[in-house]
């Protein structure tokens, strides 16, 4: 079955710090999200759930044991092919909001599919501007990424994780900069991108709120999954 | 690529101060570099063409020398062999032999070295030491009969005959062209008559139709023109009578391997344009030497100046880079975006030293420059080769390339996870 599989395998993931003193900050950590779950992980400050959401990410590719996204282990490829991965596959959602400030809204949100290729540039804004009218930000679409407020930025972000259909959004405290608000806004919005698209969504908060009404919660101590 | 263009520029666009600034350098420096070696050059041509054009690649003539081996020594190794060792001549104070300065069996010569492939032109010269007779002073002066047309077209003969017309050479019997300063000496003026003295004391009269100014004062003095068959007439000689035959060559540096070869062949002596003047071609050399180290330096500082921009411009889009790696540009994309921006500067700001460089040229070419050496000048000389457009181009792209490419690896090295994280 297709909606069972998983998107995302974790399997003994140890992460290492050595500056100044070597500290262990995961410590074995297993998982797997499934395609269409909608996954938080929690904990307290420090205990190793955004590291683990970068090792996940393949932008940090120094740790041990194995990650497996969409069937295939990011262990041991190239730079470009981890890139390509992030392009085609993950969608990011940050705490900060991370545009462009030299680019427009639109093209901000066509950077990613752009860079995938995959379509024409046409189609690329076409879909652009349909990810954008569908988080109700097509009026701002040619505005300059510093003109909008703090909550329209991160649904501007969010517009360009989408772009390229990922199979996968992984968010960084994605309301922890927002007001409750826009917080419960964003909420909706990844509620109805896993009920509509099949996408995955796995979501670092320490906002427990936001936790408690995910599909599915993993609460982290001390660099070990615990629940 | 089309994509990494588009973001470089837009990130170029967003600093287009900083960015403007960096081009500024290049454009500076291109601008200079064309402009000098525009000028250099100009003038290296001007320079060497006082002489090459005027100057034979290869001359053939007849030295009038002491025999180097007498007579007697002749006897003795034909006579004994043991002669030479026992034997010792007092013979002392050798006069040259009286012997006419000609060429012999000059049409043979000439002959064969028009059918020589390396050859381009051929043209035979009588020179004769005559007297010009002014009241009742005589002035030494050399008439050198040449074949006009052959002067006109290879050794630029019309551009130093600041009067009158070499047509009038050709056609005219008993006519002359003077040098400037023996016909200001003489108050002669074109179509008056000039008396003249051979050295054996024939006295004719010549018509003047043309003033000769080489740019060398000296040699303006003493210099005449005339048709060869004049000269010949003069010195009551045959056809046949020539003192030198001036050759030209397709590649000038064969001159001193074809003077040595025609030497040996000829039985004449000959000499060749780079032994005659060998100090012209150092001097072009180093004048080049010079205009290409101005340029250069002029464009490493330039360089200096984009890898400062580019390195400040990186630390100020760490975020932008952290974000293009997060959403799936790699490594080496970053870095030819930083590439491309730098490589964007140096091409805009060459494009527009070279435009630049052309008016500077041309400002120069149009700077008077007036001076009796040189009587067809008027500006300063300028080259337009489009060789030195292409050379600064590629001397501007390579150094941003190289002044783009460490702060361009630098960025591609960022670490995303740790400006996400350090926020």
């Amino acid at each position: 079955m297709k909606a069972t599989e998983n998107i995302l395998e974790v399997r003994d993931v140890v992460k290492s710090f050595h500056d100044p003193v070597s500290v262990q900050v995961l410590k074995k950590v297993s998982l797997e999200v499934k395609r269409g779950e909608f996954v938080s992980i929690t904990g307290k400050s420090g205990c190793g759930k955004s590291t683990l959401l970068y090792i996940l990410s393949t932008m940090d590719t120094d740790f041990e044991g194995d990650v497996v996204i969409d069937g295939e282990p990011t262990r041991g490829l190239s730079g470009e092919r981890l890139a390509r991965i992030r392009n085609e596959k993950i969608g990011f959602v940050f705490q900060f909001h991370y545009l462009l400030p030299e680019f427009s809204v639109l093209k901000n949100v066509m950077l990613p599919g752009l860079k995938l290729g995959k379509h024409s540039a046409q189609e690329v804004e076409h879909r652009a501007m349909q990810r954008l009218r569908e988080l109700d930000m097509h009026d701002h679409a040619l505005k300059s990424a510093n003109q909008l407020s703090g909550g329209q930025k991160q649904r501007v972000a969010i517009a360009r994780a989408l772009v390229n259909d990922p199979l996968i959004i992984m968010g960084d405290e994605p309301t922890g900069n927002l007001d409750s608000r826009n917080s419960s806004n964003v909420f909706d919005i990844f509620k109805s991108i896993s009920a509509h698209h099949e996408q995955s969504l796995l979501v670092v908060t320490h906002d427990n709120d936001f936790a408690a009404r995910t599909d599915r919660i993993i609460e982290m101590d001390d660099g070990k999954v615990i629940g | 690529m089309r994509l990494l263009l588009s973001i470089a520029i837009t990130l170029l666009r967003a600093k287009l101060k900083q960015s403007v600034i960096a081009a500024v350098g290049v454009t500076f420096s291109i601008t200079m570099f064309v402009t000098l070696l525009g000028f250099m050059n100009g003038l290296n041509g001007l320079l060497d063409g006082l002489i090459l054009n005027r100057t034979p690649h290869v001359r053939l003539y007849n030295e009038l020398k002491v025999s180097p081996r007498q007579p007697i020594e002749q006897a003795w190794t034909q006579g004994t062999a043991a002669g030479s060792d026992s034997a010792h001549h007092f013979i002392r104070s050798v006069k040259p032999k009286d012997e006419l300065p000609r060429l012999r069996n000059a049409t043979a010569i000439m002959h064969a070295l028009e059918n020589d492939p390396r050859v381009l032109a051929v043209s035979p010269r009588l020179v004769a030491q005559v007297f010009f007779n002014v009241g009742t002073l005589d002035l030494n002066a050399q008439v050198s009969g040449v074949d006009v047309m052959q002067e006109v077209r290879y050794y630029q003969f019309r551009d130093y005959l600041v009067e009158g017309d070499p047509q009038d050479l050709v056609a005219g019997q008993n006519t002359v062209v003077l040098g400037k300063g023996l016909a200001d000496l003489m108050g002669a003026d074109i179509g008056e008559n000039v008396q003249v003295t051979t050295a054996t004391g024939d006295r004719s009269l010549l018509r003047v139709v043309g003033i000769y100014q080489s740019g060398l004062a000296d040699l303006d003095k003493v210099q005449c023109f005339a048709n060869i068959k004049t000269v010949q007439k003069l010195l009551a000689r045959p056809g046949s009578y020539f003192t030198d035959i001036n050759v030209k060559l397709k590649d000038i540096l064969l001159a001193p391997t074809m003077a040595k070869e025609f030497q040996a062949r000829f039985k004449v002596d000959a000499l060749d344009i780079q032994t005659a003047n060998a100090q012209f071609e150092t001097g072009s050399d180093v004048r080049n030497i010079i205009s290409y180290a101005v340029g250069v330096v002029l464009l490493i500082v330039a360089g200096f100046g984009i890898y400062n921009i580019l390195n400040m411009m990186i630390y100020e889009k760490l975020d932008a880079i952290a974000i293009l790696k997060a959403t799936g540009f790699s490594g080496s994309d970053v870095q030819r975006i930083f590439l491309l921006l730098s490589m964007v500067i140096g091409f805009v700001g060459g494009l527009a030293g070279l435009i630049f460089g052309f008016v500077m040229q041309n400002v120069v070419d149009n700077i008077p420059f007036i001076t009796a050496a040189l009587p067809t000048i008027t500006t300063f000389p300028v080259d337009y080769d489009p060789k030195y457009y292409i050379i600064a181009v590629s001397f501007a792209l390579i150094t941003t390339w190289i002044a783009g490419w460490f702060p361009a690896r630098k960025a591609s090295q960022v670490d995303p996870v740790e400006i996400i994280r350090g926020k």
